[in-house]
């Protein structure tokens, strides 16, 4: 700590005798638990998370302490004859600010399992780097790797032992096992619902516009990346919290393969010149 | 927005469900299961808040089958109901209640067939119809004007149609599909789904 000593830093933060070194010791313990154990997650400084977080976010704002987590998504996922199939955008915006053009929000579990995030970003990072810990663990203890089912029943179990804390999360769950392809969608609220078509975030609306028309079981491989990769594109184009990279994800019964990523700038110039030439 | 309707006869209990999940304002699913089979005679059709509703009703379940293996009996559908009533009641003072809504239906070789209502604030009552949800205030008068007490499977499947007719033609929310189970001395059985495909040309 010499920088420490000679910009003049006491270890005793505030020079208070009230605040010793102790208590900061101590609070740093209690503020990082989680290191030990995944499962013990500090909760806020107030009590009643839900309703105190909203109170802050409300005077934002007054104080000029304004707090907006990173939200809005598109990301979508569908199971067809040829595996799962699944797609994103890569904006991260809070409130109006557009944080970042280049999130990944697909989570690589393992080799045959893929996660999605939408909703609060920190919190699906999170969770989903502890289902990876326990996938991994599970594969570990049983020689065998982890069925889509039970991986998403870990996630629920964790989203509704925090229901009310103040999570946000919509993921989509998606993978390859002994029962074949498999997608499940589980949120913060703790459900978990097992599905053929899925979409979440904001955008949600405009790519289930698209995907529920081109939708059907016996797509071919590149007519459902195509399917997915057009309901992102004209999801980013609608709303406006969605956008950057649209990321295209096969998982097949060898595991899966990132097909694309493009953005959707690009993709919204190639489909207006395809459409231009079709129409001449 | 969900609804799920019981009907009591003198030797079977029906339960119809809508099997629709939304979320805010997209409907994520349209073949839900919400009639759970809960042992050999005894059904739940359980609805509520999302994540709630599987938790709960897989936490009973467990519970009484764990009750099962230990005692080498199962609870009878009062019994069952009552246990599931006092959990709830227990949450419901807890930091964490679950907000479900639940019908419980079984057979009993005594008492015949058992209907109860429990709903989120843990009331329990024995009834010989209910429903939950704004579905089951529409079918409400249906049931009192078309239930007797001699009425037969038949009769009630047929009352349950009048009532998604009615759910569909008046409630402002899509519920298109509705599953149904009886259960009676012969065990449970699933009926064929009420869709509003298949109501298109049926006449009250």
């Amino acid at each position: 700590m010499a920088l420490a000593d000679i910009c003049g830093l006491s270890e005793n933060l505030f020079n208070d005798t009230k605040f010793s070194n102790k208590d900061f010791q101590a609070d740093v313990i209690k503020y990082s638990s989680n290191f030990d154990n995944h499962y013990q997650l500090a909760a806020p400084p107030f009590e009643n998370p839900c309703e105190g977080l909203e109170k802050i976010l409300a005077n934002g704002a007054n104080d000029g302490i304004k707090i907006d987590f990173d939200h809005g998504t598109t990301t979508l996922g569908f199971r067809f004859q040829g595996g799962v199939l699944l797609a994103v955008d890569s904006r991260a915006t809070g409130g109006q600010f557009i944080g970042s053009q280049t999130m990944k929000k697909v989570v690589e579990i393992n080799d045959y399992f893929l996660g999605t995030l939408a909703g609060g970003a920190a919190d699906c990072v999170y969770w989903d780097r502890v289902l990876t810990k326990e996938c991994r663990l599970y594969e570990l203890r049983n020689k065998e790797r982890i069925s889509v089912a039970a991986a998403s029943k870990i996630m629920a179990n964790i989203a509704h032992e925090y229901k009310g804390a103040g999570l946000s999360m919509g993921m989509m769950l998606a993978g390859y096992d002994k029962r074949g392809p498999g997608l499940y969608y589980v949120d913060s609220e703790g459900s978990r619902t097992a599905g053929s078509l899925f979409s979440v975030g904001s955008g949600s609306v405009y790519a289930f516009g698209v995907l529920d028309s081109g939708y059907r079981w016996d797509l071919t491989d590149e007519e459902a990346q195509e399917l997915g990769r057009r309901a992102i594109y004209h999801a980013t184009h609608r709303d406006g919290y969605s956008g950057g990279i649209v990321r295209v994800y096969h998982i097949k019964p060898t595991g899966w393969i990132n097909i694309s990523n493009e953005d959707c700038m690009d993709l919204h110039y190639k489909y207006q010149e395809e459409k231009l030439a079709r129409l001449s | 927005m969900e609804t799920v309707l019981g009907i009591k006869g003198p030797d079977f209990v029906m339960l119809a469900a809508d099997c629709t999940q939304a979320h805010s304002i997209i409907m994520m699913k349209e073949d839900v299961e919400k009639i759970h089979k809960i042992s050999d005679k005894l059904l739940m059709a359980t609805i509520g808040e999302s994540g709630d509703t599987d938790q709960f009703t897989q936490y009973i379940s467990k519970n009484l089958a764990l009750y099962r293996m230990r005692n080498g009996y199962e609870l009878g559908p009062k019994a069952a109901s009552h246990f599931t009533r006092k959990n709830l009641a227990e949450y419901l003072r807890s930091r964490t209640p679950y907000f479900v809504n639940l019908l419980v239906a079984g057979y009993d070789e005594t008492e015949g067939g058992e209907l109860y209502y429990i709903d989120y604030l843990a009331n329990a009552k024995s009834l010989n119809y209910g429903g939950h949800g704004y579905g089951g205030m529409f079918c409400a008068s249906i049931f009192d004007r078309y239930h007797h007490p001699k009425i037969t499977q038949d009769e009630a499947y047929d009352i349950f149609k009048k009532c998604v007719k009615e759910i569909q033609k008046r409630l402002i929310i899509n519920l298109a599909n509705f599953k149904v189970s009886v259960v009676d001395k012969n065990g449970i059985r699933s009926l064929p789904d009420i869709t509003a495909a298949n109501l298109m040309d049926y006449v009250p």
